[in-house]
Order: C-alpha cells, then structure tokens, then sequence
C-alpha cells in the first residue's frame, strides 16, 4: 500500500509521520518544519541574539554536520556569523577520519575551521594516552570521563581563539535524554540540577553555550541528514564500547519503542525538577590553578589532568576526588596547557 | 506464490561497516510460495549478505533499535513495517543512529 500524501503540500507522497504530532509529512516539508523549529528554539530561547559569533563545536558526525548546515541557511535571519571549531583529541585512526570530513564540509560551506588539539592544550595528552594510562585498572575503563571534560574546555579554548561570543553544540534529544538517565543511575544531583533548561548562559568567564537540536530527536536529525543529502562520518569512536553512556543508550532505544515520546518526555521531567534542599550542590567558585569555574578547590579538567600527571588516573574520577582537594597544589592560574608532559606511568 | 524480484538495498550511517562496507546491494530474491515482505528480507538479509555480528543489525525478527528503514525513500512506518510485501524494483535503505554525532 503506497503512503498517505503529505498533509502539508498535498502535492508530494508522504515520507514519515512526526512523533509527536504524528503528523503525515514528504521529505521537503518535514526538512522545512524542522528547521522552522530549529529556528523557534533559537529566537524563543534568545539563544543567539543579532551580531553573535557563532562557534559550532564540528566533530564531523551527524548532528554537527546538521547543526552547521541548519545554522548556515538560518544565519542571515539571526545576523550571526558562524565559524566551526574542531576537536582532536589524539585517537589513531578515528579522529584523523572524522576530521577529514569536517574539513570538506568547511570547503563546501566555505566556513572557517579552527582545530585544537588535546595534545597541545593538555601537556601532550591525547585520549590514546589516557586510554593506556586508564587501562588494566580493575574496573572498565574512564577514558570517556576524560574525554568529555577535556573536550569541552578545548571547545571552549578553540572558541575563544577565534573570537567568539557564543559556543552552539550538536546535541540532541536523544543524548539530553541519555544525560538524564546517566545522572539519574550515578546519583549525581548537581548535574541533574544544572543539566536542564537550554545551555549555559557562561558564568565564571565561559562562553554561553546552547543547543539549538535539543529538541530534535536522534531519528529526525539523520532523516534530516538523509532528505538534505548530508555528507556527515559515521563510525563509531573506539573507545565508546566502553563508556557508560551504551548502557543508558540501551534502555532509551528500548523505552522508545514501547514509547516514542518517552525521549523528549524524559528531557522534560528532569526541567522540571526541584531538588531537595540537602541534595543542591553549593555555589561554584574558581579553580584554584586556571581560574575556570569549579565546585572544588580545582576544576575537573585540572583534577583529572592532575591525576594523570601522578600517574593516579583514577584519583579525581567519583570518590577518590575526596583525596584530591586536600593535595592540591595552589598554582598561578593560567594555562592548563602548562601541566607537565607525560611520564611512563604504573598501570594499577 | 512470488516471482522472483529485483531490489536494492542499501546501507548508511555506518551499518555497511557490517556488510564488508558495501553500502549499495543490488539483489534477486528468488521465486518462491510465501510473499516477499520485509520480514523475511531480513532473513535473507542475515542469511546472504550479513558479514559480522548480526546482532548489531538484527534483534529478534525486526531490526536493532536505533536502526531506520527506508522502502522508496518513504519511513516503513507508514508502510506496514515488517508486514510491507515487497514490490518489483523497490529500493530498502538501513540507516543505523547508533553512533556519536
């Protein structure tokens, strides 16, 4: 039996049904609703007002490529500008792949790229590093605990080196709502706290940050992809077998198929939540060696930096950050890039 | 009673890494009693042309969650899913999510 027509133009065959709306839409409609509600996010939220300097966080995958190409036909309505910031983090054979497909889409887009290194930023630790300095420690490995906190300062540096006033990521509903479930298993209040609402205005001198398809679920971003003819990466990291993130994956991809909202459902349960007043976390104030904004006597990116650096990767990872705040030592605040380059470290 | 058809299936966001990488198959399924619908594609699928580790693709007699199934470029969804008879130069497209973005 062919499909219905669209309900939009009446012209076309319908291509999908909207999850919430179930709304019957062809290919060109449903592209044109969804960047119509890329751009409601956007102005609703005032997430990127008139004149902003739009970096995109650009890792060559499905979402940012999205993300980028959505925001480029949208910039002249919002009078921002755009640049794309890249992230190698010092994966062999994945991250050189990925970086190569940023770099034809800056060519087609004809948009400046930036690409930071960890291995410049961070004293010369690449994930591969980190990988072998986590590995054979018991349990299964953190690297991915790394990756993230070092990925979104390296953002941030990136951003900042090329002036801009703003920091866009690809996220989409599907990793919110992961987020969430993530937050939720590990017990962990002040991110549940802060993980909400549409991004991070910047407090403590970073960059405001936002989301704009955080609304967006997974399924519609690669449809969007696939109707937009997007050229985008697709390989999997090979560290990400590994990561807890799999395992909150799962249990949204099985939700999802008894509930087709539950994903955006789950996103907005966690807005809406009120923690108890023992449970909030306590204001933030300043990492005592650069300066960032930190809940403890050092930001993440340091303390975990610093654990690498004594060869100790676990030390600021969950519980043994208790250990740390006693040790820490008061240092100039400055570039994190001035941590020491990496010893031969025991494995644990 | 089905004559034997001429489709391609094709395989995207990175799902033809478990098809030796090859994302456009084009394929002849053989006459045979029972209708051709997606359901037992996906079997033939498993059967004929799956390299590796089918449970990345397959999970039960559907495919893996996180998997989109495109038949003529329309979502199977509103085609009949599994149940969808299979026509004469149809095109099916795999497109996993399953990855970072």
């Amino acid at each position: 039996m062919p499909a219905p027509p669209c309900t939009s133009c009446h012209a076309a065959r319908a291509a999908l049904r909207r999850p919430r709306s179930g709304q019957a839409l062809c290919g060109a409609c449903f592209c044109s609703a969804f960047e119509a509600e890329v751009l409601h996010t956007v102005l609703a939220g005032r997430l990127l007002p008139p004149g902003a300097a739009v970096a995109v966080g650009a890792s060559g995958g499905k979402d940012s490529t999205v993300l980028a190409h959505v925001l480029r036909g949208l910039a002249p309505r919002l009078g921002i500008s755009l640049q794309l910031v890249a992230v190698d983090e010092g994966i062999g054979g994945y991250r050189d792949a990925a970086l190569a497909a940023v770099r034809r889409q800056a060519a087609r887009w004809e948009l400046p790229l930036t690409v930071v290194a960890y291995e410049d930023l961070f004293g010369g630790w690449t994930m591969d590093a980190v990988a072998r300095s986590t590995a054979g420690s018991g349990r299964s490995r953190s690297c991915c605990t790394f990756c993230g906190v070092l990925r979104r300062r390296a953002l941030e540096e990136g951003a900042r080196r090329v002036g801009a006033t703003h920091i866009v990521t690809g996220h989409n509903a599907d990793d919110m709502a992961e987020t969430v479930l993530m937050n939720f298993l590990r017990g962990d209040a002040g991110r549940l706290a802060r993980g909400g609402g549409l991004g991070s205005p910047g407090e403590g001198g970073a960059l405001p940050r936002c989301r704009p398809l955080q609304f967006a679920s997974q399924k519609e971003v690669v449809l969007y992809a696939h109707f937009r003819r997007l050229d985008y990466f697709s390989e999997e990291c090979v560290y990400a077998p590994e990561a807890f993130r799999g395992h909150a994956r799962d249990l949204l991809k099985r939700l999802e198929a008894a509930r087709p909202s539950a994903v955006l459902d789950l996103v907005h349960s966690a807005e809406r939540l009120a923690l108890a007043a023992s449970a909030r976390p306590p204001r933030p104030g300043a990492c005592s060696r650069c300066g960032a904004l930190a809940s403890r006597a050092l930001c993440q990116a340091c303390a975990l930096l610093d654990g690498l650096n004594r060869g100790r990767p676990r030390l600021a990872i969950g519980k043994g950050r208790r250990g740390l705040d006693e040790q820490a030592t008061p240092g100039t605040p400055g570039d994190p890039a001035q941590t020491p380059t990496p010893k031969a470290v025991p494995t644990f | 009673m089905a004559a034997p058809l001429s489709v391609e299936v094709e395989f995207g966001g990175g799902a033809e890494l478990l098809f030796d990488g090859v994302k456009k198959h084009q394929v002849t399924l053989p006459g045979q009693e029972e209708p051709w619908d997606i359901r037992n594609l996906l079997v033939w699928i498993t059967k004929n042309l799956l390299k590796e580790r089918p449970e990345l693709f397959i999970q039960g007699d559907s495919v893996r969650p996180g998997i989109l199934v495109l038949i003529n470029d329309a979502d199977w969804e509103l085609l009949g899913e599994l149940d969808y008879q299979l026509q004469d130069q149809d095109s099916v497209l795999f497109i996993s999510t399953l990855h970072g973005g």
